[in-house]
């Protein structure tokens, strides 16, 4: 028997042979810097890796089969958990689902406040992604000044419904409760102050020299190939496609807001090697994007109309039989798509949450190959894949 | 660029396929029409490549279970950047030995959709590089979003049955008053000699 048959990988049904020389290692499932529980079935010469295979499931909670047995309402606390760092979106995105089938119209109040949760929660949702990017890559103090301000954001979330991480706030028809009265000098005054805060970044990390360096051209992905594998969101808009379904396909109360959509430019620079689709552009059109949701909601707490924030919904949801709906929406991690079909009943027949994190895992093996292992740390967080999103 | 509606599209593909495209569903609901599984991927090829359609996003690829119809339905989701419109097709396979041609070699992206739809509904497909489970471990035996999943005995003797947590805490009472001993006999004098009631604590 050579050297070469002695150690091999069974990855599922797959079998691997390592050459000679090579080590086999398992990075997780429980590891610090997986962004959840993901195990990668690394194939590594020294540092430099020739593979790395990823393994999901540790988080597999069934939700598209509990999906069968609950009603249409009481699905939506799962929807929750299928992204927790960005439930809002998650939420959202089953409610005009079912809405569609309905044929409900939520009443523009609704969508404000929808607009306003989402976009509170899309920097939310970002804070974490680049403060744990940060601290992947080394540097520990950008970690606990997110996590700061996202404590400010969770604060006024719980102000709004009652809850700081899975918040079951959008409902079908509209949103579960009102804004408090005084609310939105609340967040005016803390929109003012983060505006400063992320000044304070670009000084912080963005234009650290280790940063830059670390992820300048590393894993550079061409508009064709983001593409190809179906990579959507800060991802997508980093290759240089210019696509955002807020502005592209304006669902909610989206129509009414001026914003810009951050695509990817290479902004590490030339001196860095920076090219347009690498790591640093991912980061960076996170950042820029946090920018735009400050503007959203400043524009949404002017103009917020009055009114109900709860169509009428009948009391138990039945749509048509044999009718299905798909709804899309730009979540903090891509297109989130939920597909579901009623058979007439009570409870549906299928609901499918299609996330931008599960199609992010396909294009991580074919990026890997010659990276290091701690590149592959920065090419996971810069991706900004999530481990709920995957398994749901 | 213009973006064409669901019928546009259904005409461009009826024209060109013929009886492979069914009846475009009615327009109460998504539109969505079936594909014929023999023809999937020179339908998938012509969606792509067509420069009116150019379907370059995969957005969607699941499935449904439909035990009384015989069928799993395989839905595919397209969209493009280009004409930024969307597509909704059905493929029906066979729910007694499920088999499709994979779109891998068309968009990446079905690599891992396919993976999930084999690993939960055991749809194969052909072509497809590396077909194996994704969420569940290798190991597993069954597909269980199909209707008729039961999970026959656990994994690995892990029970996935246990008591109802409700009627352990109803009964609850009754099986701690079981083993508990009988309480003492009263005694009526020790009784009639106890002090007058106690003054209430605090305030």
């Amino acid at each position: 028997m050579s050297l070469d048959q002695l150690t091999i990988t069974r990855v599922g049904d797959r079998v691997e042979h390592a050459d000679q020389g090579e080590m086999v290692l398992n990075m997780g499932p429980q590891h610090p810097s997986t962004h959840g529980v993901i195990n990668f079935v690394v194939h590594a010469d020294g540092e430099v890796m020739k593979r790395a295979i990823p393994q999901v499931g540790y988080l597999h909670r069934a939700i598209e089969k509990i999906g069968e047995i609950v009603t249409y309402n009481g699905f939506m606390p799962y929807t929750d958990r299928v992204d927790y760092l960005a439930a809002m979106f998650a939420n959202e995105g089953y409610a005009i689902a079912v809405e569609k089938l309905m044929g409900l119209q939520v009443p523009p109040r609704a969508q404000y406040l929808r607009a306003i949760s989402c976009e509170l929660n899309r920097i939310a949702s970002h804070l974490v992604s680049i403060g744990t990017m940060a601290m992947d890559i080394g540097a520990v103090t950008p970690f606990p000044y997110a996590l700061r301000e996202r404590e400010s954001i969770n604060d006024l979330i719980e102000a709004l419904c009652g809850a700081r991480l899975t918040y079951n706030y959008h409902r079908i028809g509209g949103v579960a409760f009102d804004m408090p009265d005084d609310w939105i000098p609340l967040c005016r005054k803390w929109l003012d102050h983060f505006d400063k805060t992320l000044d304070e970044w670009d000084r912080l990390i963005s234009r650290n020299e280790i940063f830059v360096q670390r992820l300048a051209g590393l894993a550079v992905v061409p508009a064709a190939m983001a593409i190809d594998y179906g990579l959507v969101g800060p991802n997508l808009r980093a290759s240089g496609v210019d696509f955002d379904l807020r502005r592209d396909h304006p669902y909610g109360a989206y129509a009414d807001f001026k914003f810009e959509v951050p695509i990817g430019k290479g902004y590490a620079g030339a001196r860095a090697g920076g090219k347009v689709g690498d790591s640093y552009d991912r980061f960076y059109c996170r950042v820029l994007e946090c920018r735009e949701s400050v503007r959203i909601t400043r524009q949404a707490c002017d103009k917020l109309p009055g009114g109900e924030f709860m169509a009428k919904v009948p009391k138990k949801i039945r749509p048509e039989a044999w009718s299905e709906a798909q709804s899309r929406i730009e979540a903090a991690r891509g297109e989130m798509a939920y597909y579901v079909v009623s058979d007439g009943g009570e409870r549906p027949y299928r609901v499918r949450a299609r996330t931008g994190s599960y199609l992010a895992m396909g294009i991580i093996e074919d990026l890997s190959r010659g990276l290091m292992i701690a590149d592959l740390v920065a090419l996971i967080a810069s991706l900004d894949v999530v481990a709920p999103e995957i398994d749901r | 660029m213009p973006a064409l509606t669901a019928e546009q599209i259904h005409q461009r593909l009826a024209a060109r396929f013929g009886e492979a495209i069914g009846a475009l569903s009615p327009p109460k609901k998504d539109p969505f029409f079936t594909i014929a599984p023999e023809k999937l991927l020179e339908v998938a090829r012509f969606l792509k490549s067509d420069p009116e359609l150019s379907f370059d996003f995969l957005q969607d690829l699941t499935a449904t279970d439909h035990p009384k119809d015989g069928v799993i339905k395989v839905v595919y989701h397209f969209y493009s950047y280009q004409h930024r419109h969307l597509l909704a097709a059905k493929v029906h396979a066979d729910r007694k030995s499920p088999e499709l041609d994979s779109l891998e070699p068309l968009w990446k992206a079905a690599n891992w959709m396919e993976r999930e739809v084999y690993d939960l509904y055991g749809v194969t497909f052909r072509g497809h590089p590396d077909l194996r489970r994704v969420l569940l471990p290798d190991d597993w035996v069954g597909h269980p979003l199909r209707k008729d999943y039961s999970e026959a005995g656990g994994y690995h003797e892990i029970s996935n049955v246990r008591d109802n947590p409700l009627d352990l805490y109803l009964n609850l009472d009754r099986m701690v008053k079981a083993q508990q001993p009988p309480p003492p006999a009263p005694q009526p004098a020790a009784a009639a000699a106890k002090p007058a009631a106690e003054p209430p604590k605090g305030a």
